[in-house]
């Protein structure tokens, strides 16, 4: 049974890229609509550990506290999701801190994700437009094709997806779930579809579409339930008609 | 000879740093890009709402000129009329290229622009993209400046922190001290002019609805530096908001627009279930002091009398600063078509489901008008010269300043919406004078000798030495929670001299205790504890800007409310009177009794509190303190008047 009035920690920590990750035990007091992240920040005000040793405060990410930034991805209790939104009276104790695995440690629960932007630098996830002079109005759009590009647009760039999904590893290409359904959304763009075929190619090659083993975890993790599994079939359909273009009109 | 192309050190990614990136870069500039965090999850992802501009498709009148008339009267006439003038004139446009730049705005049936109603107007101006506007529209900007990263026109150093300006032996910028977060290395950039677009200054409190970056330390780091620093006592603070541990989360205005009502318990520290308690015993203080406008109030009353509510009366819910925020009145499909995406969070938050049990919520900081001075030059017919690199420049030559950490459009008090819109509009507006100041500059920072900026980076080197030995009692988080606590019992909804002076020296106690601070963290790699202590130091000094700004400010306008200075507005009171008292004055005496009893006294006593007090606070460092003193404000295009919302 755990003591309602105190919450457990334990945190797995490493100090550089280059060295040994260990854990570490903190024992904080309950406090009424404690999130990890709170109990993070009422460590720095007292980095002491459960067995009295006086430690560095943890290092993490996070910055909007309301789960729309993506920083604070981590792994809770052996789940992928976000820091902010993990409430401590919904967790079973001890609550079980861990960094992202697939991606390069920084520092305890700290990672780099610059491959994550790396890959839309890749697949072009943008719009070009002619400049930025008021030429008037945007491209008229049905509301119902809005509502769809919405759900794509939400995407926070959080990792969890690629956190989860079997392909993505460590020393691997694979772009993964959010990449392809960025494809899809600036395909979908009166004024991305323009650029759709650079798009397609860029996913073509290594660690592109057709690397997805179609486990569709991804799915299930994605904070923001972005619909990916339809964007990998959607992606895939449109690369293959790319690929048939490619061989009858070029 | 090779054309030179101009550089650029743009601090912060949010709205106001990437709209001013991609400007600059449009003009075949280089751009240098820093930012604690990613770009991407800079703070102003978290806006909800929407962004004004007034497009008037929905045939009801609208225009520029009424919205800017609503944003200087919303302000209380302390913003310069011509700024918010040009503002509103481009916002049309700017919505425009947002949207060709593939933000998801909601549409109407025809597939065009959809928008919506907010506070503080009468019209339907608020163009939104769901329940996250800031989200889309910084992805957007986000992309345009990845692109031409890709391009190799933009360097992104993200995990940096700006420190200081490199002045030179004249006092002009030329390059920017930085830090980088990982290796811990302190290093100088160099470039014609450093832009600062790094948000508002929340995080002083401690509690807020703002980000953790949020700190205001860059703009401070300048006033220490010698800029001038304006209306810093202007701090909004919002009416609802969700009381958390880490964070104030806020609660959109729009579930009182769908009907939600405010309320307490009439018996104090009454803790039964709230919807076990009967209608009887219930006080909707807003609906009951406000028949007419209810619990659409706007928000500097709503924030006052919650606060008379839960600290005159000692109403609040179960003795606790909270009151109830209720909408189970409403059926859950109606909620849900209505707000489902905004009480999901309220939700994920607390575990509890608005659509079944009342929401307790509390007023929380969330918004500053005051900032970075900046100044601007007119085009003598009311509008912007967007050409004059005067535009958004600092009192220091070369240092400019964007989005939420400027002065220069709210006035004393923010309207909803209007931020998004002048984060973008100042990032847009301020690239080409910026061009011009590089062409016409006489040297540039390459005839800078490298000694101007190896001083400046030795000093920073020095000064994270000096606090990496720091090993005193003092643990500087708890420091920042006490300072925030400082500032919200006293520097908050409601001001009155006795507690301002007490804040005041109860800040330099702490300032005391900053010197016994210990340094958690003394290693090498990734260590934020030497930059948090720097930032504490820097937050210590806003803290005393804005404290003593509010001191010295001895009346009441907008967020700055003294209840001692109020004019005490006789209830049946129109605006337009006192139009007419002006121009009557111009002609002769006024006599009283060709007003309402009262009114000319009334008056009479607004217009000479406008004489007096209608004026910017500037903030100046000098030996160790703010010195205060006070600039005119632009109020050509419109004559102030009082404000009344009815
Ligand atoms: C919860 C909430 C909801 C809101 N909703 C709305 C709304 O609906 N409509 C509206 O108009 N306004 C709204 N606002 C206000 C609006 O969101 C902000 O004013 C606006 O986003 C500020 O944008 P910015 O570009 O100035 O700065 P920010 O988005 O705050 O970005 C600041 C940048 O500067 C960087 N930075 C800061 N200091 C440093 C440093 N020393 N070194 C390196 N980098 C630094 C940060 O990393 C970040 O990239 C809301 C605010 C809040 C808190
Ligand atoms: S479907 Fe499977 S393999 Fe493909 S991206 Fe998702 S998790 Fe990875
Ligand atoms: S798709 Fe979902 S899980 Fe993946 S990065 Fe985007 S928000 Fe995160
Ligand atoms: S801090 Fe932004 S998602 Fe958690």
């Amino acid at each position: 049974m755990p003591d309602p009035k105190n919450i457990r920690l334990k945190i797995k920590r490493q100090d550089r890229p280059d060295t040994k990750p260990y854990w570490q035990e903190f024992n904080l007091p309950h406090k009424p609509l404690a999130n990890v992240i709170s109990c993070l920040m009422d460590i720095q005000m007292n980095p002491v550990t459960r067995q009295g040793q006086a430690v560095t405060p943890v290092v993490w990410e996070c910055n909007c506290l309301e789960e729309v930034c993506g920083s604070c991805t981590m792994n809770i209790n052996g789940k992928v999701r976000q820091a902010c939104t993990a409430l401590v009276d919904a967790l079973p104790q001890p609550i079980v801190l861990e960094p992202m695995s697939k991606f390069p440690i920084v520092r305890d629960l700290q990672v780099d994700r610059n491959r994550m932007f790396e890959n839309l630098k890749k697949v072009k996830a943008w719009i070009h437009i002619d400049g930025t002079y008021d030429i008037g109005e945007g491209p008229v759009i049905p509301e119902k094709q809005r509502a769809k590009a919405y759900l794509l647009s939400e995407c926070m760039t959080c990792g969890c997806c690629l956190e989860a999904c079997p392909q993505f590893t460590k020393d691997n290409d694979f772009m993964g779930a959010s990449t392809f359904s960025q494809v899809r959304l600036f395909n979908m763009h009166p004024t991305g579809a323009m650029e759709q075929e650079e798009r397609l190619e860029a996913v073509m090659g290594e660690g592109g579409i057709a690397d997805c083993g179609n486990a569709q975890v991804c799915v299930e993790v994605c904070p923001k339930k972005i619909p990916l599994t339809e964007s990998i079939a959607e992606i895939g359909r449109e690369t293959t008609l790319q690929l048939l273009k490619n061989l009858f009109l070029k | 000879m090779r054309k030179r192309k101009p550089q650029y050190i743009v601090i912060g990614g949010g709205l106001a740093g990437l709209a001013a990136t991609m400007k600059l870069c449009e003009d075949k500039a280089k751009v240098t890009i820093v930012s604690y965090q990613p770009v991407k999850r800079s703070h102003s992802v978290c806006a909800q709402g929407g962004i004004n501009a007034a497009i008037d498709t929905k045939g009801e009148g609208d225009s520029p000129e009424t919205h800017f008339y609503d944003t200087v009267k919303g302000g209380d006439f302390l913003a310069h009329q011509p700024l918010v003038r040009d503002m509103c004139h481009q916002a049309p446009a700017i919505i425009h290229l947002m949207d060709r730049l593939g933000v998801a705005f909601n549409r109407t049936p025809e597939g065009h622009l959809e928008f919506r109603r907010f506070g503080g107007t009468l019209y339907s101006r608020t163009a939104f993209a769901g329940a996250t506007t800031g989200q889309q529209l910084l992805y957007a900007l986000d992309e345009q400046v990845r692109r031409y990263e890709h391009d190799g026109q933009v360097k992104k150093l993200e995990w940096h922190e700006y420190l200081s300006a490199v002045l030179d032996s004249k006092g002009i910028c030329r390059g920017a001290v930085l830090h980088d977060l990982r290796t811990g290395e302190i290093f100088t950039a160099r470039g014609d002019a450093v832009v600062l677009a790094t948000g508002g200054p929340a995080q002083v409190y401690g509690k807020t609805t703002g980000s953790t970056v949020c700190n205001g330390v860059a703009t401070t780091t300048s006033y220490l530096q010698g800029a001038k620093y304006a209306n810093g006592e202007f701090i909004q603070v919002h009416p609802t908001a969700i009381p958390g541990r880490d964070k104030l989360r806020l609660m959109s205005e729009s579930a009182r627009g769908e009907g939600g009502r405010i309320w307490v318990p009439r018996k104090p520290k009454d803790d039964r279930a709230p919807l076990t308690i009967p209608e009887e015993e219930r006080y909707y203080f807003l609906e009951e002091n406000h028949p007419r406008f209810g619990n659409l109030v706007p928000r500097d009353v709503a924030s006052r009398e919650i606060h008379d509510v839960v600290y005159n009366k000692e109403l609040g819910i179960g003795g606790q600063p909270m009151v109830y925020l209720d909408l189970t009145h409403q059926s859950e499909g109606f909620l849900e078509h209505r707000l489902g995406g905004i009480l999901d969070i309220y939700t994920k938050f607390t575990g509890d489901d608005p659509k079944k049990v009342p929401m307790k919520i509390f007023p929380a900081v969330h918004y500053s008008m005051g900032g970075i001075w900046t100044d601007y030059e007119d085009d003598g017919h009311g509008l912007i010269d967007h050409q004059s690199p005067r535009n958004q420049m600092t009192s220091i030559q070369g240092l400019y300043a964007a989005g939420e950490c400027d002065y220069q459009f709210h006035g004393a008090n923010r309207l909803g919406a209007n931020s998004l819109l002048s984060c973008i509009y100042t990032g847009l507006m301020m690239g080409p004078g910026m061009i011009n100041y590089s062409k016409h500059l006489g040297s540039h920072f390459e005839d800078v000798p490298s000694t101007v900026f190896d001083q400046a980076r030795d000093q920073w080197k020095e000064r994270f030495e000096i606090i990496k030995k720091m090993n005193g009692k003092e643990n500087p988080y708890s420091l920042h929670q006490d300072l925030g606590n400082i500032l919200l019992a006293s520097v908050l909804i409601v001001r009155e001299n006795s507690k301002l002076e007490k804040a005041l020296i109860q800040i330099s106690d702490l300032e005391t205790r900053f010197r016994d601070v210990k340094c958690l963290d003394t290693t090498h790699w990734s260590n934020p504890a030497p930059s948090m202590i720097q930032q504490l130091h820097c937050q210590i000094q806003l803290a005393k800007i804005i404290t003593k700004g509010a001191l010295i400010r001895n009346e009441f306008r907008g967020a700055h409310y003294k209840p001692e200075y109020d004019l005490n507005q006789p209830a049946d009171f129109d605006p337009h009177e006192y139009v007419e008292y002006i121009e009557k004055k111009q002609y002769g005496e006024i006599q009283e009794e060709e007003f309402s009893p009262g009114h000319a006294a009334y008056m009479k006593r607004y217009e000479e509190c406008n004489e007096q007090w209608l004026k910017t606070t500037i903030a100046e460092h000098k030996n160790h303190q703010p010195e205060i003193s006070f600039e005119e404000v632009n109020t050509s295009l419109v004559q102030p008047r009082p404000r009344k919302y009815d």
